[in-house]
């Protein structure tokens, strides 16, 4: 197969070249392409998704976790939940998956250069502002102060525990990990509150700042007026939304908020284009 | 291309079927069958259901079938061989003597797969297949096409349209380049005509409203509690989206028997809770009023701002085919008085 393909459903095929646990059920799989001609001409930008799919199990919608600068791969990070992410998730190293992508708009960081980023992320929502923050930092001169706020439930929840523990150790990035009470364990050297409370106390300015959250929806929910307080306006504050998906290019019907449609307008969205939208996600 | 004038006798249907069937063409019809009228495959005007107001299911499914193969796979001990859709297999289809609500069904369905990016399967379909309507001599209370643009001579998504003239005639009307091709192919099947009224000769439907004030309604309405007014009542069974000749939802599932299998697309509704339900449980279109919202959105808001379409022809299927009696007209006259 090639990227002459007959029809915008069939899926590239790819090998799972190195699978990584992440948290409890949680996992990473790297991808390669099996066809050198489909890794030469495929190319993505940050904020993009895909529909990875086990061959008799069906499709499933995942971002694209690892960032364009790393060339000739893609990883993708997933929790068991439905019936084919358990399938993946029964997958070894060298199994073949198919891969239909990338869909989607993008995070504009080439319009954030010369800024501040603060990424704000809870939970299993971490990969797809992972592939964002590897993008920014492997283009770090293009930006100021970079700020990583990040919590999850527990400490066996955090995900990219080996990336966190790196990140941490660069002078060019400040990170701040939380664990929600009573998630910490007695190593715990990180905070320990909701991220939305985190975020308050640290207190980054808003000035010359974007902000990036991603979350679960009560964690979003909360997160918006504390940026708010902090000054950042609509127009600096990106998210990306999830909803369910089929097809990826806006034929299934299902992903619409109001008029526009998840996985052809967005997944990425400024709080002021998510505000003009009915609220209905 | 300005359209071309013809006449067509009844008794020449005969021989234009079978020339059609002969020349490789698959010839769907309406046909009657237990009581029920549907699009099947015929060989003879005999076949054909000519009286039929509207038949149970829309022609949709010739460009977009209720269950269609996207792609094949076949799981080796550790590879996956996976076969892509042949389009050259695709047949050239005659969708006969349906309706003008029919044919225009086709535009909404093309601008939902073919624009921004193009579904080669509905494509190809849809470039294979030539449309040769009926106009409506007789209407029911269901049918509201003159409310949303349409009418029942309504040329709109026909290659070619017939107007029974008089007992023995068909008037021709020949619109686009697939139609002219019919009409060159059979030339001797039709006879030179000037232009005619066709008024008299096609059924009286009232206008009831207009797509331009619900469109404009629909702007303040999103958060008004009509929609759980007009939804009480709904099932959720997501009939009215299957019969509808505009309705383009669908899912994507494997099918698979030993180390063989099938990637189908699937007719699928809105109407269904699990549509959009996320893994979590968490479900943005929660209750059936939701749902009821978007499908009336979708169809006179959504489409008509992003693809310039609206979504509905006034064929009347879904209020035929409700099982708990909503009437998509009612409700639409409601909202143009909210």
């Amino acid at each position: 197969m090639n990227m002459e393909k007959n029809t915008i459903y069939s899926p590239y095929k790819m090998k799972i070249e190195k699978i990584t646990e992440e948290a409890p059920f949680v996992k990473t799989f790297r991808l390669k392409f099996i066809n050198d001609e489909d890794a030469e001409n495929f190319s993505f930008r940050t904020g993009q998704f895909g529909e990875y799919s086990i061959f008799g199990e069906g499709e499933t919608t995942f971002c694209i976790a690892s960032s364009p600068t790393r060339k000739g791969y893609i990883e993708c990070t997933f929790r068991q939940a439905g019936r084919v992410t358990k399938a993946l998730a029964n997958l070894d190293e060298g199994d073949i998956i198919g891969f239909r992508g990338p869909y989607g708009n993008i995070f504009p960081i080439d319009e954030w250069k010369g800024k501040n980023l603060v990424f704000i992320a809870g939970g299993i929502a971490l990969p797809p502002m992972r592939s964002v923050i590897w993008n920014c930092l492997d283009l770090r001169e293009n930006f100021k102060d970079i700020t990583i706020i990040y919590g999850a439930r527990s400490v066996a929840d955090l995900v990219y525990k080996n990336e966190l523990k790196e990140w941490e150790g660069r002078s060019d990035v400040n990170i701040v990990t939380t664990v929600d009470p009573g998630g910490e364990t007695p190593e715990w050297t990180g905070k320990i509150g909701f991220v939305p409370t985190v975020l308050s106390e640290i207190a980054p300015s808003s000035e010359n700042t974007i902000a990036i959250v991603c979350g679960p929806p009560i964690m979003i929910k909360f997160t918006f007026p504390v940026l708010e307080k902090l000054g950042f306006t609509d127009e600096n504050v990106y998210t990306t939304l999830e909803n369910r998906m089929k097809c990826g290019f806006g034929k299934c019907g299902r992903c619409n908020v109001g008029k526009v449609f998840v996985c052809k307008d967005g997944p990425v969205f400024s709080l002021k284009q998510l505000k003009e939208l009915p609220a209905e996600y | 291309m300005e359209i071309i004038n013809k006449l067509i006798d009844k008794s020449s249907l005969s021989a234009l079927i079978e020339r059609l069937n002969t020349s490789g063409k698959q010839v769907y019809a309406p046909v009657t069958k237990n009581g029920l009228c549907d699009f099947a495959k015929v060989e003879s005007v005999q076949e054909i259901d000519f009286d039929s107001i509207a038949t149970i299911q829309s022609a949709k499914s010739l460009v977009f079938p209720k269950v269609e193969k996207l792609l094949s796979y076949e799981k080796t001990y550790d590879d996956v061989i996976v076969k892509e859709v042949d389009l050259t297999k695709i047949p050239e289809v005659i969708a006969f003597a349906g309706r003008p609500c029919d044919a225009a069904g086709f535009i909404p369905l093309n601008a939902i797969f073919t624009s921004d990016s193009v579904d080669q399967i509905f494509k190809t379909r849809l470039d294979k297949l030539s449309i040769i309507s009926i106009s409506c001599k007789k209407a029911d209370d269901f049918c509201f096409c003159t409310s949303v643009n349409g009418s029942p001579s309504n040329t709109s998504g026909s290659d070619i349209l017939l107007t029974e003239i008089s007992e023995t005639t068909y008037y021709a009307e020949i619109i686009t380049e697939k139609g002219k091709a019919i009409l060159d192919a059979y030339a001797d099947l039709f006879k030179d005509s000037a232009v005619v009224d066709k008024t008299p000769f096609v059924a009286k439907i009232d206008k009831q409203f207009s797509t331009e004030i619900i469109n404009e309604k629909l702007k303040t309405l999103f958060e008004s509690d009509i929609w759980d007014h007009q939804a009480m009542r709904c099932v959720g069974c997501g009939a009215c989206a299957f019969v509808c000749p505009a309705c383009g939802c669908f899912d994507i599932q494997d099918e698979t028997k030993g180390k063989d299998g099938v990637r189908h697309r699937c007719w699928d509704s809105c109407g269904f809770k699990i549509f959009t339900m996320h893994t979590s449980g968490h479900n943005p279109r929660e209750k059936q009023a939701q749902r009821w919202r978007q499908r009336i959105f979708h169809k006179f808001s959504y489409q008509p701002e992003q693809q310039q379409e609206f979504g509905c022809v006034g064929c009347g299927r879904c209020s035929r085919a409700c099982p708990s009696d909503m009437n998509i007209a009612e409700h639409l006259k409601a909202i143009a008085v909210k």
